[in-house]
Formats: C-alpha cells, structure tokens, sequence
C-alpha cells in the first residue's frame, strides 16, 4: 500500500492560528481586541463607513489600508441606491465570516475544498420598520444560508466544517444571540 | 517497600489537635477515592482517607431520587471489587450505588475517618499540613478525591428572574412533587437536563428545555450497550495526550443518557414528542421594558444556535458509530450482533421560540441543570488556574506530592465513569510510590 501525505492547501495559515491560540491561552491580555467603524452621513439615506484601525496584542493596529463602504436603499424606498442596505451588510458579515471559518476549518482537517458558494436569505416583515404593527419585529424573522462546496471529502465531515465553522464564528455569536448595545452623543 | 513514617514533626496550630502524620493523605472517601486507597495499601503506603459525611456522601445528599448511574453494572469495576449481583447489564439506583460503594470501602478495609471537613491545605516542608474540623494532618502526599461536582453552576443572570420563580440547582431537586404546578424551565442539556425534563414533562407540567452543546448517544447499538461498545473499542481508554484539545473535553457535558430498568434511550427527539417544548442555550434576561400586560417584562432569551447545536450533536454521534461499525467490520465480528443502523436526525421546530416571558405566571419554576465546578477554597497552593481549576497533568498536580483523581477526562474518556478511575489509581499510586521513593531518601529520615 502507498502511504503518502496529502498537501492540502486552502491559503489558511493554520500553523499561524493555532499558534497564536496557544499564546494567547497564556495572555489573555493580549487576547482582548476593539473592533472600529466610523460613519459619515452623506445625503438622504445614503451614509459612507469607513474602516481602518483596530485594537489588539496589546497595541493599536491597522488595516493595509482603508475601506469604504456606502450604505442606502433602493429607490423603491424613495432612496436613490447608492449602496447596499444596511440589513444586507449585516447577511455579507455572516457569509464572510462563515466562509473564513470553513476554509479555516477545512485547512485544519486536512480537506482539501476547490469550490465554496453561500446564498444567505433574511426574510424580513416590513411593518415591523414602518412602525405599522408593533408585534412585528424589525430585524430579520431569520437567516437561511445554503451552501455549495466541492471539496475531498464526504459530505458528513463537509457538514461537520460548516457545523464547527458556525461554532467558532463570531458574526454568527453576534447574530445569535443577544448584546448590549449603548448608544451615545458626543 | 514499606515507607515508614517518620516525617519529622512540624510547627503545627496549637489550636488544632494534632491528629497525626502520614505518608498520604486522601481528601474524599468516594469512589476515586477508595480506589485510591486499596492501591496504597497494596504498595504499603500507609494513609488515611478524610470524609467530610459518611462514604459516597454526596451519592448520599446531593442526588435526585430517580436516578440510577448511567453506566451497566459491569462496568463498575474498581480495585479489587465488581458487581456480583445477578444483574451486570442493569443500572443501580443511587440508594444501591450508595451500598456498592459502602461495602467496597469495607472489604478493602480503607482507613476513612467520617465526619471531617477540610478547611485549608497548606503547603510544608516535605508535604502538607491539613486542617480540619477536628485538627490537623500532616502528610508527605496528597490525593484531592473531592469530586468535579461540588458546586452547581448557575449563570449570574439567574439574578434577574422574578422572585415568584422557584429556582432549584439539581442538588436540591429531588422529584416532581416537590414543584408548584405550572410551567417548568429546565436549564442544561446534559444526561440530568433531560431526565429531569422527561420526569417533570411525565408529572403533568409543561417543560420547557433550553440545551446548549450536548453530547448525544443512544443506550442500544447494533444489541448491545453502547458501554459495552465503547469498552471493546477501547474509545472509553482513549489517552488524554491523543485529544486535540483536552481543556474543551474536559468540559463536555454527560453524555444525553438514562440508566432505567428498561435500558430505554432518552433523547430530545423523545422528549419533543412528549410535549417538551426544545429551546436554544439560555443566553439572558431581557427586563427592560414592559410586556404585553403592562407588567414589568422579564424575558428569558434563548440563542438562535439551535439548529447548528443539533446537528453537531447528530454529526458526532454518526462518527461514533461510524467508528464502532469500523472496529466490528476490521474484528471480523459477524454473530450475535444487529446490523448497522443511523438514528433519526433530531428533530427541532421550524422556528425555534427565541423568548419566553417568565413574567406572565405561566413558568413557576426555573431548575438549572447547568453543570457543575469543584470547590478548592481550602487548597491553598497555587495550583488552580485563572478559571479555578486544578492545573494537573493526567491528575499530576504540579506540586510535589501532590494528586488528583475522579474527574472527567483526567486520564482517559472514562476518568470521569465509576469504573474508569480503576486505571487512573493504579497510575498515579505507582506514580505516588516512586515520587515517595526518590524524594524521601531513607537517610534523611533515619532517626537515631
């Protein structure tokens, strides 16, 4: 029987990740990171984010550059569409995210993936927004995300990536469960 | 090797009664314990064992009634000791276990004194000086066998929930009759969650169960126990070092299991289908607010992780049996034994309730089934890591002479069954002898 070792490579620097998990397991310290936005109103419903600093080890960091993001609505808002809704930021976060997890994932189980697609749907009752019926939430009733993978390997230890994948996510976390949230002026 | 004990006598409170010097000294007379004990004493290590009850004391106070253990009475095995009923495949209750463990300390003879509660462990030269209600000890070494059970664990927001709701933690629930009638929120989705679910749900009151990450297991396979599985496969023996990681391990809740006189598998599937309503992990309080009522809001909030909690739960059980079949496949085994089989999916509701008002009357009790922390607030060595646990490596503390026993995952899968800690004491007594041996040399203790 051949033996070999199977290379896989989905651009994860596990070696990296787990490293700096064992480090931080012995500074917890460093473990505490702030992440940062800022937002600009620009006109009607349309606002401009920037992104570019964060906190984290112990110090001040920054992106390698910075990123912009325009928000609006559709014009069948009466908005004139200069961006994504705010609402589709929030299902762009949750696919990203997941994503990043299951190549993580993938990587540090040795599976080798070729191709992975997320479609994420939020249904979503209007009335609850327009303040028409107050039983009416104004979030999403909830989050459908279908995925497409091709990779090596059967689809149970694929379901078990995308399993660990929402375990360890953080968008999911946010989604899912509860947070405080203050909000002030300056 | 008989080691003589000649520590040489230490400063000790003359407040306290001095109660005598030994080689080792043995913090809890349950079953860890006792296991511990019958090793010394076939190495000659002289002892004794501190219980702060009687034998197996907190089988003895701290359960509830219907509960039998979860693994057959085979599997109990413990130094110089097993079942020798009639029934090696049945669960004993706990007024059995109670006896089981009360007859093993009797026919190894273990030197346990009852009735004495340690209050401080101290750290002296060569050993440790502990204090009890009754006066001190000195020893040379030390076994913590005082249980991964001590403490229930309840989350802080239990703080918040109305003071009309009954809160229990699961060493204080005995049985149905003693809830109000009315709605019941069980917290936890460990082996205790959901027998407590199943018997409350059984007693007329409309259950509510909130599960975070669970194992699931079912009781049967392919006709046999699935102990009986996890023994031939050697799963049960797996090696802590061979975990990825074993701190998350170690935190595993019990296995979704029942030990009952009719071997019945219990699980959340089960449970829905008699009327059990499945929530999320419970993640908060919500009281900001008014309800519907006009009352003071007071809501119970669960997380939106359901569905993926489940399927982890299904995934994992399919790679167990999924192993089991391998192993029974590459065994050759053919006879006596059913084919493969895979387990209905669990089931959960097409929107999960997110919320439950525990302000409308309805929930008259909350009982936390949320798992459970030891206490070491007498253990005054730094030993004990940032989330107050033993720092211990296969259940070598890093201390000298220093050792513990009987909790989840210490050594193996099984550490934490009755019979797993058999292995784990004759590990670390050898352990404890040769530590003995290098670092008592017989010249320095020789008297005149």
């Amino acid at each position: 029987m051949n033996s070999y070792t199977k290379i896989v490579d989905n651009g994860v620097n596990v070696d990296a990740l787990l490293g700096a998990r064992e480090q931080l397991t012995d500074a917890p310290q460093a473990a505490q990171f702030t992440w940062r936005a800022t937002c600009d109103w620009v006109k009607g419903t349309h606002s401009r984010s920037e992104v570019e600093g964060f906190f984290g080890l112990g110090e001040e960091q920054k992106h390698k550059t910075s990123f912009c993001f325009d928000a609006d609505h559709p014009e069948i808002f009466a908005s004139e569409d200069h961006g994504v809704t705010p609402v589709e930021y929030v299902l762009v976060g949750l696919a990203s995210c997941l994503t990043a997890g299951i190549a993580s994932v993938a990587q540090n189980r040795n599976i080798q993936l070729h191709s992975v697609k997320a479609t994420l749907e939020g249904n979503m009752d209007i009335q609850g927004i327009l303040g028409i019926d107050s039983d009416v939430r104004n979030g999403f009733d909830g989050i459908k995300v279908v995925y497409d993978i091709k990779a090596d390997a059967t689809q149970d230890e694929i379901d078990g990536i995308i399993a660990q994948s929402q375990k360890r996510s953080a968008v999911y976390d946010i989604i899912a469960n509860p947070s405080n949230i203050t909000v002030e002026t300056r | 090797m008989k080691l003589t004990n000649r520590l040489a006598l230490q400063p000790h409170s003359f407040l306290q009664p001095f109660k005598g010097s030994v080689t080792t000294l043995i913090i809890g007379a349950g079953h860890a314990g006792l296991a511990m004990s019958r090793c010394l004493t076939q190495r000659s290590i002289d002892h004794v064992v501190l219980e702060r009850g009687k034998v197996a004391n907190s089988w003895r106070t701290e359960r509830w009634d219907s509960l039998r253990l979860l693994t057959p009475n085979w599997k109990n095995r413990l130094p110089g000791y097993c079942y020798q009923g009639d029934k090696p495949n049945d669960f004993m209750t706990t007024p059995e276990f109670v006896q089981f463990i009360q007859h093993y300390a009797e026919t190894i003879s273990a030197p346990v004194h009852d009735g004495v509660t340690v209050t401080a462990v101290d750290a002296i030269e060569n050993g440790y000086r502990v204090t009890t209600n009754v006066g001190q000890w000195q020893c040379r070494s030390l076994v913590v066998a005082s249980g991964a059970f001590n403490i229930p664990n309840v989350p802080s927001v239990s703080k918040a929930i109305p003071t009309s709701i009954e809160t229990l933690t699961t060493h204080q629930y005995r049985n149905p009759t003693q809830l109000e009638e009315g709605g019941v929120l069980v917290v936890g989705g460990s082996a205790t969650g959901l027998q407590l679910a199943e018997e409350i749900q059984r007693s007329g009151r409309e259950v509510t169960l909130s599960i975070g990450e669970h194992v699931r297991m079912p009781r049967h396979y392919r006709g046999r126990d699935i102990f009986c599985w996890m023994s031939d496969t050697g799963i049960l023996r797996e090696h802590y070092t061979s975990f990825d990681d074993v701190n998350r391990v170690r935190k595993l809740p019990s296995p979704q299991l029942v030990g009952t006189p009719e071997h019945s598998t219990i699980n959340l599937n089960k449970l829905r289908a008699s009327g059990v309503k499945i929530v999320g992990r419970f993640c908060g309080i919500n009281n900001s607010g008014s309800n519907s009522s006009g009352l003071n809001k007071c809501e119970a909030q669960f997380s939106g992780s359901l569905n993926n909690i489940c399927k982890m739960a299904d995934l994992k059980m399919n790679r167990l049996l999924d192993s089991i079949d391998t192993w029974i496949e590459d065994e050759g085994i053919t006879t006596g034994i059913d084919q493969p089989e895979r387990f209905e999916p669990t089931i959960i509701d097409k929107s999960p309730t997110l919320s439950l008002d525990l302000a409308n009357g309805k929930i008259k009790t909350v009982i936390w089934a949320t798992g459970y922390r030891p206490d070491y607030s007498w253990l005054n060595l730094p030993v004990l890591n940032r989330k107050g646990l033993l720092n211990h490596d296969g259940g070598v503390v890093n201390a000298p002479g220093l050792y513990t026993i009987g909790l989840p995952f210490m050594r193996t899968r099984q550490s934490g069954f009755i019979g797993g800690v058999s292995d784990d004491a004759h590990y670390l007594s050898d352990h404890l002898a040769s530590y003995l041996a290098t670092s008592f040399k017989p010249s320095l203790y020789a008297t005149s």
